[in-house]
């Protein structure tokens, strides 16, 4: 199959108002014959629900946790871009359009990139009449930070917690449709596969999560906006239950994988503290507006630091190396995701990192205190202070922080075309699941962004253009492609609930996550990802003779969930590990060791490898076909990035 | 850090929802202070995994203080010992080595058992269902900075709109009210200006929805707020109060 982007034709900034003309529109009177089917309630599928509902369509929306308000979009902290220029600082949708193919390492499409700095201001505006409760400034409008990668203030938020009240907004729209009687929600109900009739997504399988029943349901169209893959790492932001099941089961029945290796590892977090941890936590990129990245100047320093001999604040300021600053004057802490915490990574390499462990770089905020006074810190950045004193039982106001990269995001996801469809007709990615907008690497505050774009402002319209060409006749639930379906996830869930093994699924994730980290993370080699795939190839054969699953189907069996979780973030690390083998260049947050410039920075090979991999599943066990999108850029010139 | 120490956990185990529950004891080795209280679960679970023993349910997701999963009644307090966090915040350094530590799930009839921990807590969607929005469609809408909103309004909204769904205010009260959680929400929208125009159908609709369920009536004691991990502060309540009666008596024609 030939891969179409469907990229309309026309000057950059045309091309949306001139797409969105030209789709076929359902008239009014028939929306209400549809049903479309909607699995997640982020701020992807929460957006995109309501605003099918409003239009008048049928919506059947699913999440796995027990209420649509807590997908994992409510831990976003640090905020929103949208290119308003209410600063008057010189951002416009180009700029916001440039910075983002930039951060991205000309990594993604310029379409569709324009697109989404052309609707950015609309989901602002969008929020607000919502109720959501930005941040303010006295004069009673809207407040602005700085976020990496750009040198202009974009970035709405509401104190640290932007994501929730986001997401709130978007869950009271939906509530409002689910109240109208427009959308009917299924909470705690897990998606397992995707029912595919005569080549077209129609309906899909799920669980339900308390009474084990396997239903179907059946729509003209399926939306998948169920989030990022980050949990392939075992470690990392996500929340738990992240997962990749929805799309990988999709990806099996004909969606192409695009960019799996793409993962973003974000350089602040709280680093790890012992074999019992379960998730790391994000210390929001807003902090490095005021904090200052250092570590001592020499190792010996850094030493009696680790020996807990000194502390942080006893270092002078002549022995200290904000190596951010040192190295890139003209964006300083503000680099971008991937420059930052490869950095961090070089200093703990050198031997020169701090904590007990040694794994750790400190973000110090004494300055900004002395600046703004204690007070305006904490107005700021006070629940982040919080919440890292509850984690490491540590003052931040008083010493400075540790923090170290850890995974974030994963810009991988289902290949879409312009119009959000994957390869399967009828099939939608939306959010976090689809690979689209951010290119090797996504700026701060951009994820947001995007999830709402493509709920808000993109789906209502090119679901139509779908819609009215396959016709409002009712899908039937009868098509044996439902039953065979329903089948083969029965027939799994049965096998997994034969595994009586010795080794618990937690274990499995647990060495997943220490193969990936080390030869898939943050630099990446040859040699290393050719034994990577060795080992996880392994793994999954171990795991499907050894794992124990407890339990039976018809129970809330979180035995049971888990395994199913992670039997395939299994065999999606061994597709992220072909995918970074294909690509020998560096770019973005892809580190290939083999491929940097003097100064150790990504170094890209644009002759070979501007295009998006595209990863087509060809059966058990089949090695998968690699299809290439040649991205054409025409608008920006392609450069190495540039920070200094 | 200190070093290790040892817990005796008394944990709810019931099946499901029809099951009867009861407590069953389990000890926690080497726990490390460093731990969360979840992490000190996932450890034991582990264990009673690798023996073949049907793990304990408990819900929880973002683990970090925000999506409002996780709950647990920890030695008789929601989200246990301490004030303004989440259980999935709470780390074990807050624990002496040797302690009993008793685990409930949310005890309100509003609030049924799912199975050991986890408790069905869909009543407070359908309570937001009744009218916890602002009605406007995605499109059409003003410019975002067409209204001007003092800082100290939009500051005080937000306090109320950080409510995170918990329950836990509702595990509090010996009422099983969830007065609480409802007024965040109502004073979140009667504070700002966007939530005006249906100020007082909304406290209506979503005071009404709240009784429907089940949730026991408010008297004042308190333990509400004094458990809420957000710090949602029991003036929200009196706010809905004074809408509610405002609604009823003066202004049905807006209801
Ligand atoms: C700690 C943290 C902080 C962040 N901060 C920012 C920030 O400040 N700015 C920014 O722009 N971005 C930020 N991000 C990134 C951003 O939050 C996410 O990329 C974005 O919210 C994803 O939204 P989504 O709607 O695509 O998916 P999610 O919000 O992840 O929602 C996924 C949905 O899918 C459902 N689901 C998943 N699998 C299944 C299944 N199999 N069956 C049924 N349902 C399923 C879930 O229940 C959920 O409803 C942050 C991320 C993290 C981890
Ligand atoms: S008011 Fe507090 S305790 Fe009650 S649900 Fe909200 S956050 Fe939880
Ligand atoms: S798990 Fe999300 S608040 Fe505790």
């Amino acid at each position: 199959m030939k891969l179409d982007a469907k990229i309309p034709e026309g000057p950059l900034a045309e091309k949306w108002s001139k797409h969105k003309f030209n789709l076929k529109l359902v008239n009014p009177a028939n929306k209400r014959k549809y049903t479309v089917i909607v699995v997640g309630t982020g701020l992807a599928g929460s957006s995109a629900a309501a605003s099918l509902a409003e239009l008048g369509y049928n919506v059947k929306a699913f999440c796995y946790q027990d209420s649509p308000r807590r997908a994992h979009s409510i831990a976003a902290q640090g905020g929103i871009n949208a290119a308003k220029n209410y600063r008057n600082d010189g951002d416009s949708v180009y700029r916001l359009f440039y910075d983002t193919i930039k951060g991205g390492d000309y990594r993604a499409r310029e379409a569709n990139v324009y697109r989404l700095a052309e609707v950015s201001v609309n989901i602002i505006d969008q929020c607000v009449a919502q109720g959501v409760p930005f941040a303010r400034e006295y004069g009673g409008l809207l407040d602005n930070r700085s976020f990496g990668g750009a040198q202009v203030s974009r970035t709405f938020y509401a104190r640290g917690q932007t994501g929730q009240q986001l997401l709130l907004g978007a869950y009271s729209a939906l509530n409002r449709q689910i109240h109208e009687g427009k959308v009917e929600m299924f909470s705690r109900h897990e998606m397992l596969d995707v029912v595919v009739v005569d080549g077209q997504a129609k309906g899909v399988v799920v669980r339900d999560m308390v009474t084990g029943e396997i239903e179907t349901h059946a729509g003209h169209a399926v939306l998948l906006c169920t989030g990022g893959y980050g949990n392939v790492f075992y470690l990392s932001t996500n929340a738990m239950g992240c997962n990749v099941t929805a799309a990988w089961r999709a990806h099996k029945r004909g969606a192409y994988f695009g960019n799996p290796c793409f993962t973003q590892i974000h350089p602040t977090c709280i680093p790890v503290t012992g074999d019992h941890q379960s998730k790391l936590t994000l210390m929001s990129e807003s902090l490095r507006n005021d904090g200052r990245v250092w570590v001592p100047k020499t190792k010996e320093l850094a030493e009696q630091i680790r020996s807990g001999k000194i502390k942080a604040s006893e270092i002078k300021e002549d022995d200290r190396d904000y190596f951010l600053e040192r190295k890139y004057p003209s964006f300083g802490n503000l680099v971008p995701r991937d420059v930052a915490s490869r950095n961090a990574k070089e200093m703990v390499d050198e031997g020169r990192g701090v904590g007990s462990s040694g794994v750790a770089v400190y973000l110090d905020f004494a300055d900004a205190i002395q600046r703004l006074g204690e007070d305006a810190v904490r107005a700021k950045y006070g629940n982040l202070f919080d919440m890292y004193y509850q984690i490491t039982d540590e003052n931040p106001y008083k010493e400075p922080m540790r923090i170290y990269p850890a995974v974030h995001y994963t810009m991988g996801g289902l290949w879409v075309d312009y119009n959000l469809q994957t390869t399967v007709p009828g099939l939608y990615a939306l959010g976090e699941a689809n690979f689209s907008d951010h290119g090797a690497n996504r700026l701060g505050a951009s994820a947001l962004m995007q999830g709402l774009a493509d709920g808000y402002f993109v789906i209502p319209y090119t679901l139509g253009d779908y819609l009215a060409t396959i016709g409002p006749k009712a899908v039937d639930e009868k098509h044996p492609a439902f039953a065979e379906t329903k089948k083969a996830v029965e027939d799994r869930i049965k096998q997994l609930l034969s595994l009586k093994g010795n080794k618990t699924v937690d274990e499995y994730h647990r060495e997943l996550g220490k193969i990936m980290w080390e030869y898939c993370g943050m630099a990446r080699s040859e040699e290393g990802l050719k034994k990577a795939k060795k080992m996880i190839q392994e793994l999954k054969a171990d795991f499907w003779k050894n794992a124990i699953v407890l339990g039976k189907n018809e129970e809330f069996n979180q035995s049971l969930e888990k395994a199913g979780r992670v039997a395939d973030f299994i065999e999606l690390g061994e597709l992220m590990i072909d995918d970074a083998l294909d690509r020998t260049e560096s770019c973005g947050g892809h580190f290939r060791i083999e491929s940097q410039t003097e100064e150790g920075e990504a170094k890209r090979d644009d002759e070979k490898y501007a295009y998006v991999a595209a990863w087509e599943f060809k059966g058990e066990g089949q090695p998968e076909a690699l299809h290439k999108e040649e991205l054409k850029f025409e608008n920006v010139k392609l450069t190495q990035r540039s920070y200094k | 850090m200190s070093g290790t120490m040892n817990l005796k956990l008394k944990v709810w185990r019931q099946p499901n929802s029809e099951a009867k529950g009861s407590f069953v004891n389990y000890d926690a080795a080497n726990v490390s202070p460093d731990m969360s209280f979840l992490e000190m679960l996932d450890v034991v679970n582990e264990d009673l995994v690798k023996k073949g023993e049907d793990p304990i349910h408990f819900d929880h997701d973002c683990r970090e203080g925000i999506c409002g999963m996780c709950s647990l009644h920890i030695n008789g307090r929601p989200h246990g010992p301490k004030q303004a966090i989440t259980t999935c915040q709470l780390h074990m350094r807050s624990f002496q080595d040797g302690q009993t530590v008793t685990i409930e799930p949310w005890r309100a009839k509003a609030f049924p058992v799912i199975k050991d921990l986890a408790v069905d807590r869909s009543a407070f969607d359908r309570i937001q269902q009744t009218g916890g929005f602002v009605s406007v469609n995605t499109g059409g809408v003003p410019d975002a900075n067409a209204i001007a909103i003092p800082k100290p309004v939009a500051d005080e909204a937000f306090n109320s709109a950080t409510c995170i769904g918990c329950g836990a205010c509702v595990a509090a009260c010996k009422n099983a009210s969830a007065m609480l959680f409802v007024s965040a929400k109502v004073s979140q929208m009667a504070l700002l200006p966007q939530g005006q125009p249906e100020r007082y159908r909304r406290v209506q609709a979503m005071v009404t929805q709240m009784d429907e369920e089940g949730f026991g009536s408010c008297t004042n004691t308190g333990a509400c707020e004094a458990e809420c991990p957000k710090e949602i502060k029991i003036t929200n309540i009196a706010r809905m109060n004074r809408d509610f009666f405002t609604a009823k008596f003066f202004k049905q024609e807006e209801v």
